[in-house]
């Protein structure tokens, strides 16, 4: 099952490599976004909750583009049939397209975080490098998990762009809340104490759920 | 000649048995329980309140385990049964949703509080589960809807406890909540009272929700029939007996 999911997983890299659809759209759009905030807010610098707020906002917001898209290459080319033909498990394509978001997630906050350091931020996120990276990991991971669930489950519907966020950022609100409460005390020039072990550790949890329960269900997407 | 009734059978014991609960509740909230030192006559809104939010919750979480069924058998009734409880439980989330309001501003002064963990996180699940029917309406096939919905119900299902935990951990000033005194502090009558309302609101529920599944499934019996009739075609002398279709033994589908 995981040689079946890598090579779906490779499959995915290498079409997102050539039409560039995904990763860049979402970069360029959470930089769009950044600068609605800065227009919105008037604000030239931010920090505290109101940083870390819209730094986790414009990331959902963006993540959304990544799993409208995730199977558009199977859909358009009616791919899926030849996926579902082959003799893998089905759970190998749910993994395949978390795996692929996962790292679109992290193309995107490769560009979304340091850009939103230069054009948005007024502390340095220099000294909490490491906690940042175990939050934004930590989220991704979630994300990617109902995120790729959820385009399965639009995938077939007819108002598959209206479904897709609709459904998914009420799902999102649970990392929202931890990783933005998690972000926050990074984001001020004197950090007080912070709750960064227990914001982890629900995110954890929230991972673990999600992706389990995925794993059980989504089966029963593909069941034709 | 009086013959059952194919579907809905103890549909109307229960609505006796709602009906006389709901009235004796009534009466317990207007004339026994005692009026709240602070909060005066608003505070029987609690009544309504939270028998409904616990209804609703508690109607997602069975429409989840009810799909749940619905892909270990694949049987349609599972998956008819956990629509119509999820979407009872938006129906009585709308209430829910009014009543809080009405009762934040009465004595909090604000329609909206956002220090209310349960109120937040009760709004997140709701906008949640509001996606449910244009999620399921927008698939055609009908075995395809049965399957997609109940995966949705799923993990819409596990999704209500994660949240509560996230929002919960959120707030840090807790107001002072009738809810968490339920366990032991509430007195006497007031218990009394919310215990019969909590019954009565939840009977409500469960005849609504036979209600419309003994309809949904008549409905659908009666396509069955006419689809047969059609099929069948009139000849012989005019004025022959129609074809038997009222005859067809039905399918006992047991609501």
């Amino acid at each position: 099952m995981i040689r079946a999911a890598g090579a779906i997983l490779r499959k995915d890299l290498r079409i997102e490599l050539r039409t560039r659809e995904s990763a860049p759209a979402m970069a360029l759009f959470s930089l769009t976004v950044f600068v609605l905030f800065h227009f919105g807010l008037h604000r030239d610098t931010l920090d505290g909750a109101l940083a870390a707020g819209v730094l986790w906002v414009t990331l959902l917001l963006a993540s959304v583009l990544g799993v409208n898209r995730l199977f558009v290459a199977e859909r358009e080319g009616g791919a899926l049939d030849g996926i579902l033909l082959a003799p893998i498990d089905r759970t190998a394509v749910y993994l395949a397209k978390a795996a692929a978001l996962f790292l679109y997630l992290v193309a995107l906050e490769l560009v979304a975080v340091p850009a939103f350091a230069v054009l948005l931020l007024g502390p340095g996120i220099g000294p909490a490098f490491p906690e940042l990276l175990a939050i934004l990991l930590l989220a991704d991971l979630g994300l990617a998990a109902v995120g790729a669930l959820v385009s399965g489950l639009a995938a077939e519907t007819r108002a598959r762009d209206v479904v897709v966020p609709l459904l998914l950022l009420p799902l999102y609100v649970p990392v929202l809340i931890a990783a933005a409460r998690a972000t926050e005390p990074f984001l001020t020039t004197h950090p007080g104490p912070h709750g960064l072990a227990k914001w982890l550790g629900f995110m954890a949890l929230y991972d673990t759920v999600f992706l389990l329960l995925a794993v059980a269900v989504f089966d029963f997407l593909l069941e034709d | 000649m009086r013959t059952r009734p194919l579907y809905g059978r103890g549909l109307l014991a229960l609505s006796i048995a709602t009906a006389v609960v709901l009235a004796a509740a009534g009466a317990l909230v207007a004339f026994y329980a005692p009026l709240d030192a602070d909060q005066g006559v608003i505070q029987k809104i609690f009544y309504v309140h939270v028998p409904m939010a616990i209804v609703a919750l508690c109607g997602f979480i069975a429409g989840g385990l009810m799909a749940i069924q619905q892909l270990r058998t694949g049987e349609r009734k599972w998956d008819m049964r956990s629509y119509v409880a999820i979407h009872l439980s938006i129906v009585f989330g709308v209430g829910v949703l009014i009543t809080g309001s009405l009762w934040a501003k009465r004595s909090w002064g604000h329609w909206w509080v956002w220090d209310e963990p349960v109120l937040v996180s009760f709004l997140i699940v709701f906008l949640l589960y509001c996606c449910y029917q244009p999620l399921r309406f927008s698939i055609r096939d009908p075995e395809r809807q049965a399957r997609y919905a109940s995966v949705f119900a799923i993990a819409a299902g596990a999704f209500v406890p994660i949240n509560f935990v996230a929002v919960r951990l959120a707030v840090q000033r807790v107001h002072p909540r009738v809810l968490s005194e339920t366990g032991g502090h509430l007195p006497g009558a007031m218990r009394l009272t919310f215990l019969v309302a909590l019954l009565g609101v939840a009977l409500l529920f469960a005849t609504l929700w036979k209600l419309e599944l003994t309809s949904k499934n008549a409905s659908e019996q009666l396509k069955r029939l006419r689809a047969r009739l059609e099929a069948t075609p009139l000849e012989g002398p005019a004025g022959a007996p129609p074809p038997p279709v009222t005859t067809v033994p039905a399918r006992p589908e047991a609501t």
